[in-house]
């Protein structure tokens, strides 16, 4: 069969097709179960991170366990609602109309204090970024944080996911004295944000920053009636 | 043979000889280690895509081949992707859009167009391996310098003691963004350029 043929290219292009989708949908389908693990642990290290507990892929299960007493979904109104809080996809909730979302309350036990871990999910320079967030029982003042980002870039808005960015979260409030939320502001180094507590953005990673600031602000604001019940 | 493997690695460097796969250079070369995975990724699927092609010369129809070469340098990238996920979760995480990237590394289609088409599997493989080692030459070496002069450490380590910093040493923030890549990269070809002179 000559190779120039209309017919053989033809055949040639619809018989690779077909092989490296049956190849590639092999694959995704072989490794899917290890991945989805992996994301687990993940998700688990990141909250332990949140409440300055370092882990490692293979303890983070067995520390998450002992650490976290209680996981919840709660509702705009701020209150508990039926569902899986570990499995709940804030990305997803994001798209539905404000009365229907639902966000995930993880209470947890750290040295015999009780500490709440809110979910917080945003938009970054390149991608999506989230975090976890820590409070004090007071439900104010903040115990920790961790960040996570899809592909922000290595180096400057990639050190969000840095502790020493999440550390100095440490002891921020998200309220002010009168009671009123204010969410806690990142600034560029240096700067200083009025009537509310704020934290030293990256140098170089503007927009990450930026975007590390408005998600924290729209995703604690639904926790709100949920705070100050 | 040798020639094959040490040409791409001074003489032929696919980046500052053929000025290709800049762009990637210049992305995830702020640090040591993402330097060094791309590096790895990159050499494992110009390698392997090489063989492939190389495999598949004569079947394949010459209208459709740069097609062809896309689909394969796709499918591979996308199992490497799949396979770091599974067993390389914290690398995965870092490299995160860059694999996806390779794809568009202009050193993989020029191997597969330059070299596999018209070369056996074993010296394209040959020809792959060294082209990714030359690429992730350059890698390192950019990666060294920025990481060292813009935040101090290597490979995440703090490398430049306390007491300088204390006589007024400071890290170079500009060594951090990506014009500062360009530069080094310069650098280097002109370091080379006089040297092989």
């Amino acid at each position: 069969m000559q190779k120039e043929k209309n017919t053989y290219i033809l055949i040639y292009a619809s018989v690779m097709v077909v092989l490296v989708a049956l190849i590639l949908a092999y694959v995704s389908d072989a490794l899917h179960p290890q991945q989805a693990k992996n994301e687990a642990i993940d998700k688990m290290r990141q909250m332990l991170s949140s409440l300055n507990i370092v882990s490692g892929n293979k303890n983070a299960e067995s520390l998450y366990n002992a650490t976290i007493t209680d996981s919840y979904l709660i509702n705009s109104e701020g209150d508990k609602v039926e569902g899986d809080a570990f499995a709940t996809d804030l990305a997803a909730e994001w798209q539905k109309p404000l009365a229907e979302r639902s966000y995930p309350v993880f209470e947890a036990s750290v040295a015999g204090d009780k500490k709440y871990i809110l979910s917080l999910r945003g938009a970054g320079l390149w991608g999506p970024i989230w975090g976890f967030i820590s409070l004090d029982e007071d439900k104010k003042t903040v115990f920790g944080a961790s960040f996570g980002h899809e592909g922000e870039t290595p180096g400057l808005g990639a050190e969000i996911d840095k502790p020493a960015f999440a550390h100095a979260f440490s002891g921020k409030k998200i309220f002010d004295p009168e009671g009123r939320f204010t969410s806690i502001a990142i600034v560029k180094p240096g700067k200083t944000a009025e009537g509310k507590d704020y934290v030293d953005g990256i140098s170089g990673g503007t927009i990450t920053s930026r975007g590390v600031d408005a998600m924290l602000y729209s995703s604690l604001e639904f926790y709100v009636p949920y705070l100050i019940k | 043979m040798k020639e094959i493997f040490v040409n791409p690695l001074n003489k032929n460097n696919p980046v500052t000889v053929q000025m290709l796969g800049i762009c990637s250079a210049l992305a995830v070369t702020s640090k040591l280690e993402p330097a060094l995975v791309m590096a790895l990724s990159v050499t494992v699927v110009v390698a392997f895509a090489n063989v492939i092609i190389s495999l598949l010369r004569n079947t394949i129809p010459n209208r459709i081949r740069i097609i062809v070469q896309l689909v394969v340098v796709a499918a591979l990238v996308t199992i490497v992707n799949e396979i770091l996920k599974a067993f390389a979760y914290d690398v995965s995480k870092q490299l995160s859009v860059f694999i996806g990237l390779i794809i568009t590394n202009c050193i993989v289609m020029g191997r597969l167009e330059a070299f596999a088409l018209a070369n056996k599997p074993w010296p394209s493989f040959v020809d792959g391996v060294g082209n990714g080692l030359g690429y992730g030459l350059i890698l390192v070496i950019v990666g060294f310098f920025r990481e060292l002069l813009g935040s101090g450490a290597l490979l995440g380590f703090k490398v430049i003691p306390d007491k300088i910093y204390e006589w007024g040493y400071e890290n170079n923030g500009l060594m951090i963004l990506p014009p500062m890549a360009l530069v080094l990269v310069a650098c280097v070809i002109w370091v080379q350029k006089s040297r092989d002179k």
